[in-house]
C-alpha cells in the first residue's frame, strides 16, 4: 500500500473568478482574474512558479489544446505547462498532478489552473463534443441531461421510489442550492427558488426539469501547493492540507456488462472508499464537516450522497427530504452553492469546488462561514453514469 | 421444383391519416376533399428503402442465425438512396450474410420486383442455395397531389429456390415498352404524371393482358382457374377490368390495401404477394403481375409445404400494428420537405469516416458483438481484452450476433435538448437476453410506452444523416417488443 497523500502537501493561495455569462470575458481574462487572486493570497513572486497544470476541456471553443494558452495569458516565467482534460474531473486531475509534483519533491511550488469559457457557443447547455470516428456511428446522439435523468429511472426501480416522491427529493436538492448559492456574490445565479418553481419548470430530459439542471458559465478558478515547510517558512499559519487525491475510472464494466444496475456511480463507490482509507476516515458521516459535490443534475447529488457512504443506500431520499444536507443540516452540501448555481464551466469546476472548502476550512467564507469545520471533501464527476471519471478529494487543517 | 420458399413484409407503424392530408390542404386542394377516408403507410423518419427491406428480410428469415443458405440477394426499388455504392450490399450487411453472396440493386421501373423475382427463379434453376428477393420504395410526392393520398411506404421479401417450395414456379410473361406512364429524372424528387385515362385504356389495358396470357399458357393454366389475381394500381376499377379482359373470375380479386396502406410503388405486388400467402392453400393458382415501362405477369401454384412457413409478423400482423398519424407537418419534415428550425445544436456535423465503418462494420451494420469463450460475458462492441473485473482476459472474444435477440431497459430518459427529427429523442440502456448491453437510441414508440423493465426488440434504421456530402449512417435501436398476432407465431 502507498502511504499516500495526506499532510504532505498544502494550500499556498487559492482564486476564483466570479461565474457566469462573462460576455465581456475572453478565457484569458477569467484566467487572469483566478490567477491574481491566488498570487496575492499566496503572496508569492512568478518566479517562484515551479509548474503548472492547466484544465480546460473543450477544444472547439475557449483557449483551444495545449499549454500555451495558459503560460501565454499568465506570462509565466517559461516553466513546464501541461494541459490537463479528463472530461468534467479535469480541474481534480490538474490539482492532482500539481500536488503530487509537490510531494515528489519535483517541484517546491506549483500551480493547478482551471478555465472554460462556454458562452462562446451561441446556444444554451454544454456545447456538443466530438468524440472520435467510431463511437458516433454507434453511440446514440446523447445529451447530458438525458444521460444522468436516466439515474431516476433505474434508481425508482430498483428502490421502488414513487415517481413523484423522487421528482420533490431532487427538487429539493435544486432548492438547498438556491438558497446557497444566495450567499455568494462569486456565483453566477444567486437567486432563491421555491420547490413550485422547480416541480413546474419545463423538462429538459424526463424526468429532469429546467432547475434540476446546473447553469452553464463561464469561469476559473487556481490554486497553488507547495510543502507546509515552505508554507511556514513564507509566514502562513492555519494551513489546509490535502489530506487524500483519489480518481476512479471506469473500464466499460459499467456500459457493457450486466452487472451494473444503472442507479449509482460504482466509480464513485470506489474513489470514496480509496480517499477515504487515504484521508484515515473511518466513520465519513460523522467526520465529514461539508462538502462539494459534482450536482451537474439534482439526481446525481442525490445518489451521490449514498456513493459517498454519507447516507445508507436507498436512503439518499430521506436524507435530502430530512435536510441533512443544507446549510444548517449535518453534513452541509453544495454551501457555495454549487454547480447549480455557479455553472459549469467544465475544466474549472473541480478546483471552484476546492476554493469553498479552502475559504470554509480558514474560516473566511464570509455569509456563508459554517462553525468550525474540520474537514471538507469535493467530488468531481466527469463523463456520464455508465461511463465516467471520478475524482474524491478530501481537504482538512493540517494540525 | 423451382418456386417460393419464403415471404415477409414490412409496413412502417405510421399511418398517416388521409382526413388530415385533406384538411390540411383544403384551402388549395378542395377536389380532395372525397377522399379524406382512411390511411397511408409513412416511413419514420429514420426509415428508408434500405431499412424497410431489412425488415421485410428479418420478417421472412426469421430469428435464425445461421443464413449461409441464402446465396442471392436482389434489391428491387425505384427510391434506393444510393446511386453508386450497392443498396443490396448495405442490406447483406445488416442481415449478416455471406460476403460470397451475390447482391444486386434492381431499379428503374415500377415492376423490378417482379423482374429480381423472375431473375431469380431463373438462376434457381441452375444454383443450389436461396435467393432473397427485396422490394422497397419510399416515393417524395409533391403536397397537396393525388399521389400523396395515393402512395404509401413499405416493403416485401420473398425467398426463392428449390427446397422447401410453397409456391410453385409455373410461368412468366413479361413486355418491356417504354410506355411513359410517369417519369422521374435522376435527381429529381417527384414524379412527373400522365393522363390517367390513357394509362388506363392505352397502356394498362392493351399491354398487360399480353403478359397475363403468356404467362398463363407457360404455366398451362386456364385464366378462369387463376384463385388469387394481384395487380396493383391506384386507378380505380382497373384491376377488375383488367380480370374480366382476361378471363379472370372476379372473386379472384386480391384488394390492393388502399384503404390502408396505400400504394408502396416497386414492392406492392410481393406485399400483396405476401399477403396472399399468409392464407393460401395447397393447389390454388396466384397470378402476380404489376406494370410499369411494360408488363410482367407470373403464375404460382401453391403447394402442400405452405402450412410449414410463417412469417415472423406477416403484413396482417404489420397491419395491426400501425399507429395513426394526424400531423400533415410531421409527414412532410419526415419526407424532407419541410425545414424545420433546428437550431444551432443540428448544425453538428455527421461526417462518417468510411475507414473506421469498414474496420467496424460487423458490429455496426450487423449488430456483432463478442461474446468472451472464457467466461460467456457479451461485450459491445466487441474488443480485443474482456471486462471481466480483475482478470481480463485478452483475444477470448467471438462474433456473437445481437439483432435477432430481445432486451430490457435498464434506464432511459426523454430529452427536449438536442435537435431530433422526432422529439423528444429516447435512449437508454438495454440488457440483452443472453448477455451484452449497449446504450441506444429508442424508435417507433408512443409516451410512456418504456420504463425500466420494458422488453425491446431491434430495428435497423438510419442514425444520423450527413446532409453536408450526401451520406447517410446505419445503425440500429430499440423498439417496444410488440406481440405478433395469434397465428403469427415468431419462429
Amino acid at each position: 500500500m502507498p502511504s499516500g497523500i495526506k499532510d504532505k502537501v498544502v494550500i499556498l493561495g487559492m482564486g476564483c473568478s466570479r461565474f457566469g455569462e462573462r460576455w465581456d470575458s475572453s478565457p484569458e481574462d477569467l484566467m487572469v482574474e483566478a490567477y491574481a487572486e491566488a498570487m496575492q493570497d499566496a503572496g508569492i513572486d512568478p518566479k517562484q512558479l515551479d509548474a503548472a497544470w492547466f484544465s480546460t476541456h473543450m477544444s472547439d471553443v475557449g483557449t483551444g489544446r495545449g499549454g500555451l494558452p495558459m503560460s501565454i495569458a499568465l506570462r509565466l516565467p517559461n516553466i513546464g505547462v501541461t494541459r490537463v482534460e479528463n472530461f468534467c474531473a479535469g480541474g481534480s486531475e490538474a490539482v492532482r498532478a500539481a500536488v503530487y509534483a509537490v510531494a515528489a519533491g519535483a517541484c517546491d511550488i506549483a500551480i493547478a489552473l482551471g478555465v472554460e469559457k462556454l458562452k462562446d457557443t451561441g446556444y444554451g447547455g454544454l456545447p456538443v463534443a466530438t468524440v472520435g470516428t467510431y463511437v458516433p456511428q454507434w453511440y446514440p446522439n446523447a445529451v447530458a441531461p438525458a444521460n444522468f435523468a436516466q439515474l431516476a429511472s433505474a434508481y425508482r426501480h430498483k428502490h421502488k421510489v414513487d415517481a413523484g416522491l423522487l421528482k420533490r427529493a431532487i427538487a429539493h436538492v435544486s432548492v438547498k442550492s438556491h438558497a446557497n448559492g444566495v450567499k455568494n456574490a462569486k456565483a453566477h445565479l444567486q437567486k432563491a427558488v421555491t420547490e413550485e418553481q422547480v416541480l413546474n419548470a419545463p423538462i429538459i430530459a424526463e424526468p429532469l426539469g429546467l432547475f434540476d439542471c446546473c447553469g452553464v458559465s463561464d469561469g476559473a478558478a487556481a490554486v497553488i501547493v507547495t510543502r507546509p515547510d515552505i508554507a511556514r517558512g513564507l509566514g502562513k499559519r492555519d494551513l489546509v492540507s490535502f489530506k487524500a487525491l483519489q480518481v476512479a475510472t471506469s473500464n466499460g464494466w459499467e456500459m457493457h456488462s450486466n452487472q451494473w444496475d444503472g442507479s449509482y456511480f460504482h466509480t464513485a463507490r470506489i474513489a470514496a472508499k480509496r480517499a477515504y482509507a487515504e484521508a484515515g476516515i473511518t466513520h465519513p458521516r460523522d467526520e465529514v464537516s461539508m462538502l462539494e459535490v459534482h450536482d451537474c443534475f439534482s439526481v446525481t447529488e442525490l445518489v451521490t450522497m449514498e456513493d459517498l457512504y454519507l447516507s445508507p443506500e436507498g436512503g439518499g431520499v430521506k436524507d435530502v427530504m430530512d435536510g441533512v444536507f443544507d446549510a444548517d443540516g449535518a453534513i452541509p452540501c453544495q454551501i457555495d452553492g454549487g454547480l447549480k448555481c455557479f455553472g459549469h464551466p467544465v475544466g474549472a469546476s473541480g478546483i471552484r469546488m476546492l476554493y469553498e472548502m479552502y475559504l470554509q476550512l480558514q474560516g473566511r467564507a464570509g455569509p456563508r462561514q459554517l462553525p468550525d469545520p474540520r474537514i471538507g471533501l469535493t467530488h468531481n464527476l466527469g463523463g456520464q453514469p455508465p461511463q465516467n471519471v471520478c475524482s474524491v478529494s478530501i481537504v482538512g487543517s493540517l494540525d | 421444383m423451382i418456386g417460393i420458399t419464403g415471404y415477409g413484409a414490412y409496413i412502417p407503424r405510421l399511418r398517416l391519416s388521409r382526413k388530415a392530408v385533406v384538411l390540411a390542404n383544403a384551402w388549395f386542394a378542395p377536389q380532395f376533399a372525397s377522399r379524406a377516408k382512411g390511411s397511408r403507410a409513412m416511413a419514420n423518419w429514420d426509415e428508408d428503402c434500405i431499412t424497410m427491406a431489412v425488415a421485410a428480410a428479418r420478417d421472412c428469415l426469421g430469428v435464425g442465425e445461421d443464413r449461409s443458405h441464402i446465396r442471392g440477394l436482389y434489391l428491387a426499388s425505384c427510391t434506393l438512396p444510393f446511386a453508386d455504392r450497392l443498396n443490396a450490399g448495405i442490406v447483406s450487411e445488416a442481415l449478416t450474410l455471406d460476403d460470397a453472396v451475390d447482391a444486386l440493386d434492381i431499379v428503374g421501373s415500377q415492376r423490378a420486383a417482379l423482374g429480381a423475382l423472375t431473375s431469380a427463379l431463373t438462376q434457381s434453376k441452375t444454383t443450389a442455395g436461396q435467393f432473397l428477393i427485396l422490394a422497397a420504395d419510399t416515393r417524395k410526392t409533391r403536397a397537396a397531389s393525388s399521389q400523396e393520398l395515393d402512395f404509401g411506404d413499405g416493403a416485401a421479401a420473398l425467398t426463392v429456390g428449390s427446397e422447401g417450395v410453397i409456391a410453385e414456379f409455373l410461368g412468366v410473361g413479361l413486355i418491356s415498352v417504354d410506355f411513359v406512364d410517369h417519369f422521374r429524372m435522376a435527381g429529381e424528387e417527384v414524379d412527373y404524371q400522365w393522363e390517367e385515362r390513357w394509362i388506363r385504356d392505352e397502356g394498362i389495358g392493351k399491354l398487360m393482358p399480353r403478359a397475363i396470357t403468356e404467362a398463363l399458357r407457360q404455366a398451362s393454366v386456364n385464366a378462369a382457374d387463376v384463385d388469387h389475381f394481384i395487380f396493383p394500381s391506384t386507378i380505380s376499377k382497373i384491376d377488375a377490368q383488367l380480370a374480366k379482359s382476361c378471363g379472370i373470375k372476379p372473386a379472384a380479386l386480391v384488394d390492393s390495401l388502399a384503404a390502408t396502406v396505400g400504394d408502396t410503388g416497386t414492392p406492392h405486388a410481393l406485399l400483396l404477394l405476401a399477403q396472399v400467402l399468409e392464407k393460401a392453400t395447397p393447389g390454388q393458382i396466384i397470378l402476380v403481375s404489376q406494370f410499369g415501362s411494360g408488363a410482367q405477369a407470373l403464375v404460382f401454384r401453391v403447394t402442400a409445404a405452405i402450412a410449414q412457413f410463417r412469417p415472423r409478423r406477416g403484413v396482417s400482423a404489420w397491419l395491426q400494428r400501425g399507429a395513426e398519424e394526424n400531423n400533415y407537418t410531421k409527414f412532410l419534415a419526415f419526407k424532407r420537405q419541410l425545414e424545420l428550425d433546428r437550431g444551432m445544436r443540428g448544425e453538428q456535423d455527421k461526417k462518417t469516416a468510411l475507414t473506421t465503418l469498414y474496420r467496424h462494420k460487423n458490429a455496426i451494420m450487423g449488430l456483432v458483438g463478442g461474446r468472451c469463450q472464457t467466461t460467456g460475458e457479451v461485450h459491445y462492441p466487441p474488443s480485443r481484452i474482456s471486462y471481466t473485473p480483475g482478470a481480463p482476459a485478452v483475444d477470448t472474444q467471438t462474433p456473437y450476433k445481437l439483432a435477432e435477440r430481445q432486451a430490457t431497459v435498464l434506464s432511459w430518459s426523454a430529452e427536449y435538448l438536442s435537435y431530433y427529427p422526432s422529439p423528444p429523442q429516447f435512449y437508454g440502456q438495454v440488457d440483452f437476453d443472453g448477455g451484452g448491453r449497449l446504450l441506444m437510441e429508442f424508435t417507433d414508440l408512443t409516451h410512456g410506452e418504456v420504463d425500466a423493465g420494458t422488453r425491446m426488440d431491434m430495428v435497423f434504421r438510419i442514425k444520423d444523416l450527413d446532409e453536408k456530402r450526401g451520406f447517410v449512417r446505419y445503425f440500429w435501436k430499440a423498439t417496444p417488443a410488440r406481440e405478433a398476432l395469434a397465428g403469427n407465431k415468431e419462429t
